[in-house]
């Protein structure tokens, strides 16, 4: 492992045991964070962006199963390891903001108690009154007063409680963040203000971060590198900078005409019509091509050869898209 | 000069809120004196934070909620005329509602699971005794048509847990348009919808009011959205309007310190483009607004470019 990475994952597959058969969630997918780096995961509903997530933690559900690839942070496999040493990792290593992960807050127990339990897991030996003193530090980087520690959850808005799950994630140390969609449910001033706490947190404890969204516009703010992922497969990645420059994938291309925007003259959006494939059938070929708007006869034809190739300086592309250009 | 579908003038709708019984009741000024017209076939996109009224103002609009003051004139097709919406009696209640119609925020919750597409679509038509069963039937169709569910006939006898979210989202436009109203007001129309879908969405409403010469009042928090959809643009900061202008003049010259928060804070998708930080607080502005007023009327600054205040100067 390169000892620039905080986290590798490789050819990683899994998929979703259902009564009506077997959904291929998550497609030899690869990706790799430099320590420090953020890292932008983005693609509509569906396409397997909190799949990778949960995969990560090894939080997936009871049904879900990994067939294959590796998971290795900070130079150590994750794939196979045990509940216990899972734990150590989770919330210590790395964690996570979860979509919505505002109403998650146990409705009885005051904020403060509920960051207090997670942190005497990881660090039992620690006083009360140092707790607290994490707690207060915590509260104060994400731009909470620390009285919202002896508070319930139904006595703060929206955008406080999602602070306060940014310092829940923050609380035991952690080197990378996921966060996915934090910020979907808020409205556009309000995620304004977040995304600006967790970029300045993210430098000030020099994290690492991958963040989730369907909004191509927020991940042009917040990330270095980035991944579109289609169907459960990786389909363009590379420095965030050079995609939207250059995209070379037909559906990235798709993803940033649809973006409306505030700045430059007013253009035309294009949409993007027909839906993404069912993840349960086994198609061969490109599973784009239904609804790519110039599809070569090879595209449609199934025979197309699926897999990524570098297009530039550590940006790569399905081989696919690039070669009909 | 186009004719106005809708003119409304010094509108409030205030709510009492009481706490405790044996305190006296306070009043939530949701919507306060606002005021603004919207011209046949152009749609006005009313911008601003969640509970700033938004949704208030669309639903006093609609007498879904009554109004505590002001006036608003709404055109009547049947006497070509803008009329009041005050003093209305059942006939003319029915009159009005077939003129004005909304679209609501979640496609999920806004039909009977229990319905059928048909019936959902139907139910207007039913209600205000247009046409016989077969007449109803193939408007219907046609309108299913309208909005890009094709053939019709695949969709008629499905239920919405059978639809996606933008299939579901066009047969509440369907809904909506079976009337054939003026005037539509969408709530947030696509803010539940996948990206991809969203665009589609959007443009059907463009067409709509191209071909239709619809007239929408387009509620949303996304200025982004707001550009691609309307001609005019209205920000509303805790229940005022603060300024009002056409869409690009908005954008490249905002006046009021709102106006210009707001902006500041829409992420742009072009990672090389460095936003203006404008950093001033909500408390800053009110006690800007305080100072140098929301008067009304708003002045105009130039290019039917309005401001609430009675000194431009004082409050940038």
């Amino acid at each position: 492992m390169n000892q620039k990475n905080i986290l590798e994952v490789k050819k990683l597959n899994m998929m979703y045991t259902t009564l009506e058969g077997n959904v291929n969630a998550v497609k030899d997918v690869s990706f790799e964070i430099k320590k420090g780096s953020s890292f932008g995961l983005v693609g509509e509903s569906g396409c397997g962006k909190t799949s990778v997530a949960m995969t990560l933690m090894q939080l997936q559900s009871d049904n879900a199963k990994i067939v294959s690839g590796n998971i290795i942070f900070n130079g150590q496999e994750m794939v196979g390891l045990n509940e216990k040493e899972l734990r150590k990792i989770r919330w210590g290593g790395i964690s996570i903001v979860f979509q919505g992960a505002m109403n998650a807050w146990n409705p009885v127990i005051k904020i403060g108690e509920q960051i207090r339990e997670a942190i005497r897991e990881h660090y039992p030996e620690n006083t009360r009154s140092e707790n607290t003193n994490k707690i207060n530090t915590l509260f104060k980087m994400v731009g909470l007063e620390p009285n919202v520690a002896d508070r319930y959850p139904h006595e703060l808005s929206g955008g406080m409680k999602q602070r306060a799950v940014i310092a829940l994630s923050l609380s035991c140390d952690p080197k990378l963040i996921i966060a996915d969609e934090p910020t979907t449910a808020l409205d556009v001033v309000i995620q304004d203000q977040i995304l600006k706490e967790i970029k300045k947190v993210q430098e000030d404890l020099d994290l690492s971060l991958i963040y989730i969204s369907h909004d191509i516009a927020v991940i042009a703010e917040m990330t270095d590198y980035m991944a579109v992922m289609y169907a459960g497969r990786i389909v363009e990645t590379g420095k965030t900078k050079d995609i939207f420059k250059n995209p070379k994938h037909s559906y990235t291309r798709m993803l940033l005409d649809s973006t409306p925007s505030i700045i430059g003259d007013k253009k035309m959006l294009k949409s993007l019509d027909g839906e993404p494939p069912s993840l349960m059938d086994n198609f061969s070929g490109c599973s784009f091509a239904p609804r790519c708007p110039q599809p070569s006869d090879n595209c449609s034809s199934g025979n197309a050869e699926m897999g990524l190739i570098e297009v530039g300086d550590g940006h790569f592309a399905d081989k696919c898209c690039v070669e009909c250009g | 000069m186009k004719k106005n579908i809708i003119e409304v003038k010094n509108l409030s709708k205030y709510f009492e809120v009481s706490r405790g019984i044996f305190q006296k009741k306070s009043i939530v000024k949701a919507v306060d004196d606002i005021s603004f017209f919207i011209p046949q076939g152009e749609s006005l996109g009313l911008v601003g934070q969640s509970g700033c009224g938004k949704t208030t103002t669309a639903r006093t609009l609609t007498l879904l909620e009554e109004k505590t003051k002001g006036s608003v004139n709404v055109y009547n097709s049947k006497t070509n005329l803008l009329e009041s919406i005050d003093n209305l009696d059942e006939d003319q209640l029915k009159e009005f509602r077939r003129n004005i119609q909304m679209i609501f925020q979640d496609p999920y919750e806004a039909m009977n699971p229990r319905w059928t597409i048909k019936d959902t679509v139907k139910e207007p038509l039913l209600i205000h005794n247009l046409g016989s069963p077969e007449e109803q039937e193939e408007a219907v169709k046609e309108i299913l048509k309208t909005v890009g569910l094709t053939p019709p006939e695949n969709y008629l006898n499905r239920y919405p847990h059978e639809l996606s979210g933008g299939q579901r989202q066009r047969v509440a436009i369907a809904r909506a348009l079976i009337m054939k109203p003026k005037f539509v007001i969408c709530d947030e129309p696509t803010s539940m919808l996948d990206v991809s879908i969203r665009i589609s969405i959007m443009d059907l409403m463009l067409e709509l009011a191209r071909d239709l010469g619809v007239s929408y009042l387009y509620i949303t928090h996304d200025l982004a959205v707001a550009r691609y959809m309307c001609n005019r643009i209205a920000v509303m900061f805790n229940g005022k309007i603060v300024e009002i202008a056409e869409t690009e003049e908005l954008l490249k010259n905002p006046v009021h310190p709102y106006t210009k928060r707001l902006i500041s804070s829409i992420p742009v998708p072009d990672p090389t483009y460095e936003r203006k930080v404008y950093d001033i607080n909500f408390d800053e502005i009110d006690s800007l607004i305080e100072k140098h007023g929301s008067d009304k009327p708003m002045i105009d600054i130039g290019n039917e470019h309005y401001i609430a205040t009675h000194d431009v100067k004082g409050l940038i």
